[in-house]
This record gives structure tokens, C-alpha cells and sequence, in this order.
């Protein structure tokens, strides 16, 4: 009889399906993706179009709600639904060109200390000091307010700020890869250090790198959040959920649903990329957790 | 140990000296700080009298020793806004800030060492899942959502705290909250994966093995090798924390270095947010120095490295 035994990849596919949180956490982020696609489509209003005949209508579940506006009005009468889902545009994308730009400059810069080592290396961690003694929201803020917030500005200013962590990680497992023989291997079969870097390094740190740039896409989504709450990133009338928070603020006292609704929804993104990066390392190298 | 402690010390002194470049270079990101300090609408013999009110027409390599010179001695200029000194009104600001990070920090180790021991010593049990659960939803939390909840909640439906001010102790009870849940997920899973590591190790099983009593092992030996890094972890998280009093101060108006920060950022009260931003750093800089030293006498292996 012929044994067949499982291959890596169908072994981390098994876990990975029976990793709950893996799953809770892959189902919010395809269901906001299918909400940025599909936006068009599922708001039912103009997410810009005011009518101040129609401020602060409650949601459908209150009385007076109606189901027109299933999620109610904002203090000028936009629809509050439209305004969520086209929301979750600005979020992910500010999220997800954050961890590109802050990965690209921490992978790079992680790689080269880990694998000079040295002066290279002691260069490198003296970076990552200094980035990580200055305090990021504040930069950030007074950067974005001198220079005018737009969405652009906010994406180059947070990606300037949060490649720390991928700078350490790649450094650390760099160094774990650095002295095995397939590097040697390659190093004397003649190959360029870029290349060693790119085609021999690179892929093997790919697992660790997968988890820090989905966690990574949840702190990019939680700074914007929170800069445009201060009124310093993204500027209105764009529907940032941050923002929504900021101007629901004023009314929430006896209108709460104006915060509770744009912060669930960025709550439970959060909790999505979280629970995706925790249960992608929990599956690829479980000593980790 | 000597030669660590010097080595480490020229390392902050260094770090400092950038710190205190970026925080200078900070408010010239858009080019003529002057045009800033006098607002848009001004004519330009007024941003022209403030450039040289605030010395803006020098070099900058004289105008970064002179400002960095004065800021040695305490002195960082003076405020446009208030037209006073920036260090008198930090000054005023600062103990409100530092309250509440230490109360923040005590929140959140107070509720992640106990929280962290016992998940590590009952793993996969209901007080391991409640560990987990609560260190997951913390770091979801958006710290300023969260505060504007507990608002809702304690303050209008309850009526039991106050919305908002610095006046008394139940001002920071929220604020506490808010800005310390944020830092426990990092603590509770630093707790519990230390003591998890510990508690396998050779040397508590032959403690075990001598008939030593549980607690004691627990505490005597385990914990105390498993609280070396979760002091790093502090002195680095209280540096984050007053980083992050701009978000909470500026929600529950609580009248501190970070609500000071965001305010003068918003009227460009730049020397404000300039000393802020250098003096916030240079609090990290001298905590993680203090606490690596701290650690090097803690645990001698690390002075070797």
C-alpha cells in the first residue's frame, strides 16, 4: 500500500483552516475589500451629497429611523451608510500603502544590517533608535499641519515614520539566515550580494514578513484613524471613518450612533488584520506567539 | 559593567543630538517657519519682522547651536501665543502628563502580571483564552474611540465621572483607562510567554523536584527572571504612552503636555511644539538608557554581549 504523507504546503493550508481566529480574521478583511469594490454599487446615496432637510436622522433600528438611511444622517444630512462604505476606501488604502512604503524602507534597511553586519549593522540600529525615540502621532500631526493634510501627505508622512518594525524583524531573522550553507553556497558559486539578498534571503523571510506587514496595515489604519481624529490627516469632506468620529464628537451626547458606527466598523478592521497576523504566525512558526 | 554603561551612555548622547536635530528641523518642513509664526494673511514686512525677531535670517547651522545652546539651559524661546516662556508653560503642563502615564502604566501592569502568570501557568485554559481575548481587543481598540465610549458610558449614562478636565483624581480615572489598555496587550503577552519559558526550564523542575513549595518557586524564582525584560518593555511603553497623550488628552481635554502639543499645533505656536516634541524624545532616550543599565545589573549576560 502506498503511503502518500502531506507536503508542507498542505499542512499549513490544514492549519490554517482550522485556525479560528486566522478565519474571523480573513472573512472581515474580504468582506471591507468586496465593501471598496463594490462601493459604487452598495451606497445607496452620493457619500458628499448634504441635505440639511435631513440632519441627523437616527438609525433604522431607533424610532424614527427609516429606511432610507438604514445607518441615519450626519449633522449636514449625508447618508451615513454611503459615507461608512465609501470609508472603508480611505482606510484600506491609506493602510495598505503605508505598510508598502514603511516595507519597503524597513526590509531594506533590516536586510543590509542583518547580512553586514558591523558598522552596517550598528548604523542601522542606531536608526531604529532614534525613529523610535521620537514620538510618532505627534510627528506626524505637526508635519501633516505645516505641510497641508491631504491623503497623499498622510500616506508619505506615516510611511516615513512606522518602518521600525520591519526593520527589526528583518534584521533578526536575516541574522538567524545569514550563516546557513545554502547562503555560502550561493555566495561561492559567484552570485552578486544583491542578488543573495534578493533571490536567496528574501523568500525565506517571506512567512515573517507576511505577518508584519498585516499587522503593520492594522497600525497604518489605526495612525490614519486617529490623525484625521485629531483633524490632521485626511481633510473633510472625505469619508475617513477617523474623521467621522471627529465630527460625530459634538453631537454624540444625544446623537451616539454618529461614533458608535464609524468606530465599530474601524474596530472590527483592526481586529481583522490583527487576528489574519497573529493566525499567520501561529501556522508558520508557532513558537512565536 | 563600567565599560558597558559608558558605551551606552555615548550611544543616548548621540541619539540625543539627532533627536534634537529632527525636533529642530521639524517646524522647517515647509520651508520659512516665519510665514507659520505670522499666519497667512500677514504682509510680508510682518513675516520679514518676525523672521528677525526669531533670528530666522541666520544660517541654520547657527540658528540650530544657538536654539539647542539655550535649550541645554532650559530655555526654549518664548511662546508667540501665550508671550511667554515655552518652558514656563511646559512646565505648568508636564506633571499632568507624567501622572497620567504613570497611572497608565500601572493599569496596565497591574492588570497584565496577574492576568499573564496565571495564563502561563494554566495555558489553554478559560484564563488563558481571557488573557488572549483581552490582549487581541486591545490592540484592535482605537485608544480615542474607546475613551469617547467610556464618556458616553460613565459620564452621561451613569453620571458617575466627569466628561472632561484636570480638576481632581477622577478626571484621569477615564484617561487611565484608555491610554493604559492600549499598552496591556504588549505586557500580558510578554508576561505570559516569559513565564511560559521560565516555568519549562531545568532549573524550576529540580525546585520542584527538592520539594519546594509551588509559590514559592512561582514568585521566588520563575517571576523574577521573567520581570527582566518586562522592564525594558516599561521604561519603552511610558515613552509611547506620553507620545500618546495627544490623542487621549485632546479627548477628554485634560490639560497636559499633549493637549498643549495639539493645541499649538493648531494655532502654529511652533516653539511649543518644538520643545514638546525634544523634550518627549529625550524622556524615551534617558528611560531606555536607564533601564538598560537597570537591566545589566539585573542580568549579568547582557553586559557581555
Amino acid at each position: 500500500m502506498e503511503v502518500v504523507f502531506p507536503s508542507p504546503q498542505q499542512i499549513m493550508r490544514r492549519a490554517m483552516l482550522h485556525h479560528k481566529g486566522f478565519l474571523m480574521g480573513l472573512s472581515v478583511i474580504i468582506v471591507v475589500t468586496l465593501l471598496t469594490i463594490l462601493a459604487p454599487v452598495l451606497a445607496t446615496h452620493d457619500p458628499y451629497a448634504q441635505d440639511l432637510g435631513q440632519r441627523l436622522i437616527p438609525p433604522v433600528w431607533q424610532e424614527k429611523g427609516t429606511w432610507d438611511h438604514p445607518l441615519g444622517t450626519d449633522n449636514l444630512g449625508r447618508d451615513y451608510l454611503s459615507r461608512l462604505i465609501y470609508g472603508s476606501r480611505v482606510s484600506l488604502l491609506i493602510g495598505l500603502s503605508v505598510m508598502l512604503i514603511a516595507g519597503l524602507i524597513g526590509t531594506t534597511l533590516g536586510l543590509l544590517a542583518g547580512y553586514f553586519g558591523g558598522k552596517m549593522d550598528m548604523f542601522v540600529s542606531f536608526l531604529v533608535t532614534v525613529r523610535l525615540a521620537l514620538p510618532a502621532v505627534l510627528v506626524a500631526v505637526a508635519v501633516v499641519s505645516l505641510i497641508g493634510g491631504s491623503t497623499r501627505i498622510v500616506i508619505l508622512v506615516l510611511g516615513l515614520l512606522v518602518w521600525d518594525r520591519f526593520a527589526v524583524v528583518v534584521r533578526a531573522s536575516t541574522q538567524q539566515i545569514r550563516p546557513l550553507e545554502y547562503v555560502a553556497a550561493a555566495k561561492s558559486a559567484g552570485c552578486s550580494t544583491f542578488r543573495i539578498l534578493a533571490q536567496e534571503m528574501l523568500p525565506n523571510l517571506m512567512n515573517n514578513l507576511i505577518v508584519v506587514a498585516t499587522l503593520e496595515v492594522a497600525r497604518a489604519i489605526l495612525l490614519e484613524a486617529a490623525l484625521s481624529f485629531l483633524g490632521m490627516g485626511v481633510q473633510p469632506p472625505t469619508p475617513s471613518w477617523g474623521l467621522m468620529i471627529s465630527e460625530g464628537k459634538e453631537f454624540m451626547l444625544f446623537y451616539p450612533y454618529l461614533i458608535t458606527i464609524p468606530g465599530v466598523a474601524l474596530f472590527l478592521l483592526l481586529l481583522g488584520f490583527n487576528l489574519l497576523g497573529d493566525g499567520i504566525r501561529d501556522v508558520t512558526a508557532p513558537e512565536g506567539r | 559593567m563600567i565599560v558597558y554603561t559608558l558605551k551606552r551612555l555615548a550611544l543616548a548622547l548621540v541619539v540625543a543630538v539627532i533627536v534634537s536635530l529632527v525636533s529642530f528641523m521639524l517646524i522647517r518642513v515647509s520651508g520659512d517657519p516665519a510665514i507659520a509664526l505670522a499666519g497667512e494673511a500677514s504682509s510680508a514686512e510682518q513675516i520679514q519682522h518676525i523672521r528677525e525677531q526669531y533670528g530666522f535670517d541666520r544660517p541654520l547651522l547657527v540658528q540650530y547651536l544657538d536654539w539647542s545652546w539655550r535649550a541645554l539651559q532650559g530655555d526654549f524661546g518664548e511662546s508667540p501665543y501665550f508671550r511667554l516662556p515655552v518652558s514656563q508653560i511646559m512646565g505648568d503642563r508636564i506633571g499632568v502628563t507624567m501622572t497620567l502615564g504613570g497611572c497608565s502604566l500601572a493599569f496596565a501592569v497591574l492588570l497584565s502580571l496577574p492576568l499573564g502568570i496565571l495564563a502561563a501557568v494554566h495555558p489553554n485554559t478559560w484564563v488563558d483564552r481571557l488573557a488572549l481575548a483581552i490582549a487581541v481587543l486591545g490592540q484592535a481598540m482605537p485608544s480615542f474611540w474607546f475613551g469617547l465610549i467610556m464618556i458616553i458610558f460613565f459620564s452621561v449614562t451613569l453620571r458617575w465621572l466627569p466628561v472632561s478636565g484636570t480638576g481632581s483624581w477622577r478626571h484621569f480615572v477615564m484617561p487611565t483607562i484608555a491610554l493604559g489598555y492600549y499598552a496591556t496587550p504588549a505586557f500580558m503577552r510578554l508576561i505570559r510567554s516569559g513565564m511560559i519559558e521560565v516555568l519549562s526550564s531545568d532549573y524550576i523542575r529540580t525546585a520542584r523536584a527538592k520539594g519546594l513549595r509551588w509559590p514559592k518557586i512561582l514568585f521566588k524564582h520563575a517571576l523574577r527572571n521573567a520581570i527582566i525584560p518586562v522592564v525594558s518593555l516599561a521604561a519603552v511603553q511610558f515613552g509611547f504612552m506620553l507620545g500618546g497623550s495627544i490623542i487621549i488628552e485632546s479627548v477628554f481635554a485634560l490639560h497636559g503636555i499633549g493637549y498643549l502639543a495639539w493645541e499649538s499645533i493648531g494655532r502654529s505656536d511652533l516653539p511649543v511644539v518644538q520643545a514638546i516634541v525634544l523634550m518627549l524624545s529625550l524622556i524615551y532616550v534617558v528611560l531606555t538608557l536607564l533601564s538598560d543599565i537597570l537591566n545589566a545589573v539585573l542580568d549579568p549576560r547582557i553586559r557581555v554581549k
